[in-house]
């Protein structure tokens, strides 16, 4: 039995070694801090391959990551040398000047990284990206069936849905979103802001101008779909509407495509709910031709203030870490992976149709960051019938513009 | 003592209060009075997996230059205090001027952010405080008259809201007045409302707020005033009850006098408390009905792109604020001293 193990630790061991040779470093530290969901901890294990004698490497995972990674790559060295991001952080990193730019080592090391996966800002690469996200329709199959209705394809054609379900008693409030007052609730105006055909700002400019048709269309069609949602929605965030789908309570919403493998397994729900979970794509609004939904990559970064050993670890073990061996039979399902050899699951269908019917990516502005704080903190009082839209919309450019000036990027 | 002796006893303490209480709120006033540089933007194009786009982005090199130059930023001065984030000076005239009436007036003001958070956290200070003494009281007196064996398990249970992290707590709580919750459908019954929802709702989510505020503190005040009674002059009560002073009455004439010095120790430490609520506010997610001055503060630091001289701002209002509210208590506290 002791043999056993120990024949096994050894081979163990001299795997880990040769995986080791295999990434071509020797010496240099390596700390990730991202964000808590399975497909970054298949990149962190992979990652990890490379720790050996002289390399070691840690990692800090937490939802908490947009809180903690400004202050933790911006000390001299910083605590961590990798950041893992989306295209809504990587601004706020680059505003403080804290990611090195990584072209002397792409051309060193990363020739083999496809060309689509660098994230260039001013002709310098700031990211490696590794997969895709976005929002799009999750609904159950048998519930559409039962009141013979096609997966929507507009938010007006889901309203339509939704009253029917209503109305034949299956459900009391079928439509789900994560509506949650702050970040979330910003980020269902964007989608559906996008969607009605909206700009956020004065072209080149940092004033906002989202006091227009497009934002009342925007916040009516936000307002029509809570009246069919939980009235707790303002409370809601993406795992609470898990929740609610997994209790068979929702039939209906813009969810996603990370979130929705979840919904689609055993754990945690009744076999009539995770076997007629289905996704689809990404649903327009207002007669508009863009999907109200916007597109998200994540990608890992390296710190600018650290040595040029670490730098290189910390690249080598990235690059590694999201390399295209880590597909296995497991991990395919978990992303929408941006690696060769990738084999789209059903459960990623929605993120392919939202990239096929050319939805947009999240705007990477530099001001972008604090109109969504403007929007999470206002867009609550007209959901609740406190105030109309207008007036919704002015206090959100009020707010915006009293932080933007603060910030110095208005006057 | 002497001067000399009472000087090297307390040099410690006041060296340490100096650098981690009075230099961190010099320095936080100091930001607030600056704001960030004019951020340098440029046009620049932007690659990633889905496609090239023309952008704007803030120009490193410019932006450092005239960050080395002047590291706080640039001057100025009280504008942050009198923006529409904070005292709102302009649009308070205007909604004063475009009001007909009073209540239009208030509603017009607390839609502005500072006064929204100002107004709940005013009310969840007035309304928690002397609920948390009388609660308190009654709960010692109580656990007093218990009988001794009980007393022990009676002190443990009575205590055990205050053991709880307020975050804990809080999320217990508020999963059971989820509509499917214990509470929360116990009170759809009771009600007769099936669409009752103390979440959706603003003053229920007020009450429930304040009712988790006296949940947690009561102890507190429960366990001081519990100390102060075994310090109760038996012969006073004795020679009460023998001049044939009823329960009510010993409690009213004896014990309520006896206390209330501690009642002034009480009322000071959770009108501190109570004025920067915020942890119930993050777990009950109710910041779409409730703001607080504290949670402001939390927002400025919480979103990507980082408002510091505005929390800066709010923390400086938030501490002359407590100074106010304590200054009548304080008043007191240094009357009955300099009586003495």
């Amino acid at each position: 039995m002791l043999l056993k193990k120990l024949i096994l630790a050894t081979s163990l061991a001299m795997s880990a070694n040769a995986v080791y040779a295999g990434c071509g470093i020797e010496s240099g530290r390596v700390n990730i801090v991202g964000n808590e969901f399975p497909a970054i901890h298949t990149v962190v294990k992979a990652a990890e391959a490379c720790a050996g004698d002289g390399v070691t490497i840690t990692a800090n995972l937490t939802a908490d990551h947009q809180k903690i990674n400004l202050a933790g790559l911006q000390g001299n060295p910083a605590e961590y040398t990798s950041a893992i991001i989306a295209n809504s952080s990587i601004v706020a990193l680059i505003n403080a000047d804290v990611l090195r730019p990584l072209d002397d080592l792409i051309e060193k090391y990363g020739q083999d990284i496809p060309k689509s996966n660098l994230i260039t800002i001013d002709g310098k690469v700031m990211a490696v990206a590794f997969m895709a996200n976005a929002q799009h329709l999750t609904y159950r199959k048998d519930v559409l069936e039962q009141i013979g209705v096609e997966p929507p394809k507009t938010y007006e054609a889901l309203l339509e849905a939704a009253k029917l379900i209503r109305e034949k008693g299956i459900m009391e409030n079928p439509v789900g979103g994560a509506y949650q007052s702050g970040w979330n609730l910003a980020t269902e105006f964007v989608n559906m802001y996008i969607g009605a055909g909206g700009d956020f700002f004065k072209p080149g400019t940092a004033e906002v101008a989202i006091n227009n048709a497009q934002g009342v269309a925007a916040l009516e069609m936000m307002k029509a779909l809570t009246e069919y949602m939980n009235p707790d929605f303002l409370t809601h965030d993406s795992n609470a509407t898990g929740a609610e789908v997994e209790a068979g309570n929702v039939a209906l919403m813009n969810m996603w495509g990370s979130r929705v493998g979840v919904l689609m397994d055993e754990d945690g729900a009744e076999e009539v709910v995770y076997s007629n979970v289905a996704v689809a794509g990404p649903m327009t609004v207002a007669g508009g031709t863009v999907p109200a939904t916007t597109l998200w990559w994540d990608g890992w970064t390296v710190a600018k203030n650290i040595s040029d050993e670490d730098a290189e670890a910390t690249f080598v073990s990235m690059m590694t870490g999201t390399s295209p061996d880590i597909l296995n039979d497991e991990t395919m399902a978990q992303a929408v992976w941006m690696l060769e050899g990738y084999e789209p699951a059903p459960v990623n269908k929605g993120v392919f149709a939202a990239i096929q019917a050319s939805a947009k990516p999240y705007p990477m502005l530099p001001y972008m960051g604090l109109l969504q704080t403007a929007l999470g903190d206002n867009l609550s009082d007209y959901l609740q019938d406190k105030e109309s839209a207008e007036a919704a919309l002015s206090d959100i450019e009020a707010t915006y513009t009293t932080a933007a000036k603060e910030k110095g990027f208005l006057n | 003592m002497k001067h000399k002796t009472f000087f090297w006893f307390v040099l410690p303490s006041s060296l340490a209060m100096l650098l981690f209480i009075f230099v961190p709120i010099i320095s936080v006033a100091v930001q607030s009075v600056y704001v960030d540089h004019a951020q340098v933007i440029k046009q620049v194009e932007n690659c990633g997996p889905f496609g090239c786009t023309t952008t704007t982005a803030v120009d490193q090199e410019a932006t450092q230059a005239i960050q080395k130059a002047s590291p706080l930023g640039r001057f100025a001065g009280l504008t942050t205090y009198l923006d529409r984030s904070h005292l709102a000076v302009k649009e308070v005239g205007a909604a004063w001027r475009s009001s007909a009436g009073l209540g239009e007036f208030y509603d017009k003001l607390v839609n502005l952010p500072f006064y929204k958070a100002m107004s709940f956290t005013l009310a969840y200070t007035f309304i928690v405080t002397p609920l948390v003494i009388i609660v308190g009281f009654i709960i010692a007196v109580a656990v007093n008259s218990a009988t001794k064996k009980l007393r022990g398990p009676l002190i443990f249970f009575s205590l055990l809201p205050m053991m709880v992290t307020p975050l804990v707590g809080s999320l217990i709580i508020f999963w059971m007045v989820d509509a499917r919750g214990v509470v929360g459908a116990a009170l759809q019954y009771i009600a007769g409302d099936p669409n009752l929802s103390v979440k959706a709702s603003t003053p229920l989510t007020w009450v429930m707020l304040m009712v988790y505020g006296v949940w947690h503190s009561a102890p507190f005040a429960f366990i001081v005033y519990y100390a102060g009674l075994q310090t109760v002059n038996n012969d006073t009560l004795e020679s009460a009850m023998i001049d044939g002073a009823s329960r009510w009455e010993q409690i009213r004439y004896v014990i309520i006098p006896h206390l209330l010095p501690l009642t002034t120790f009480i009322a000071l430490m959770q009108l501190m408390d109570n004025f920067r609520v915020f942890e119930p506010i993050v777990s009950f997610s109710a910041s779409a009905h409730a703001t607080s001055l504290s949670w402001a503060i939390y927002n400025d630091l919480g979103g990507e792109t980082r408002q510091l001289s505005s929390a800066a701002a709010t923390s400086v209002l938030t501490i002359l604020g407590i100074a106010i509210l304590l200054m009548p208590v304080l008043v007191r506290t240094w009357r009955d001293f300099t009586r003495k």
